[in-house]
């Protein structure tokens, strides 16, 4: 596995593990209270924080692990990464609409900032999951 | 999501034919990874022609020597 997929692999499964705490966190104190009144601040700006940290970290351990021509970056790489992020942005495109229309719509922020958050999450799952069926299928 | 590629090669033989070169070697050759010789040998990837004329120089043959497109049937 190049060092590419192997970096596919630890944003989806960091990403998928970050809003999976965040859900924990911020839905845990909300069930004896109204959603939209849970201080969701903190807990996100916490676990954006930690993903970029963990991600950064990963990638520096990574890179020191993966030899020479493992830690490669050749054309593959390079097109396939561009037809991950090609698709999240439709993704993010998508969650920029639905937080507009919630803001038109004068929703709580409560709500704006999650589907923006979310947004950002399924985006970066979902680029993953194309670059690694990209890697395995053919690209 | 794969692209279907009608390309095919005869990278693998050419390694053969070639001191049983090994993947490794020709990745590092042409300066890719392993996994993108792998990619290409198999048919899931077709490099550029840039990287195509690379391996084809690397086994000292012309390109159509390592790849091939099927002529089109007629209809």
């Amino acid at each position: 596995m190049s060092l590419k997929e192997k970096s596919a692999w630890l944003q989806a499964i960091s990403a998928t593990c970050m809003y999976a705490a965040y859900l924990v966190v911020v839905l845990g104190p909300a069930r004896s209270a109204s959603v939209t009144g849970t201080a969701y601040q903190r807990p996100m700006i916490t676990i954006i924080v930690a993903g970029i940290v963990v991600s950064i970290v990963a990638q520096i351990v990574m890179g020191m692990t993966s030899p020479g021509a493992a830690g490669r970056t050749d054309e593959r790489d390079i097109g396939i990464h561009r037809h991950g992020e090609y698709v999240g942005y439709y993704v993010v495109s998508a969650g920029a609409a639905a937080a507009l229309a919630l803001a038109m719509a004068e929703a709580d922020p409560f709500w704006i900032a999650n589907v923006i958050f979310l947004a950002f999450v399924l985006a970066a799952v979902v680029t993953s999951v194309v670059k690694i069926v990209a890697y395995r299928r053919g690209f | 999501m794969g692209r279907p590629t009608r390309v095919t090669n005869e990278i693998r033989a050419l390694r053969f034919a070639n001191g049983e070169m090994t993947q490794a070697e020709l990745a590092d050759r042409i300066g890719v990874t392993r996994q993108t010789v792998i990619a290409i040998e198999q048919g899931r990837y077709s490099p550029s022609l840039e990287m195509a004329f690379q391996i084809a120089r690397v086994f000292g043959v012309p390109l159509e020597g390592v790849f091939h497109y099927p002529e089109d049937t007629p209809a």
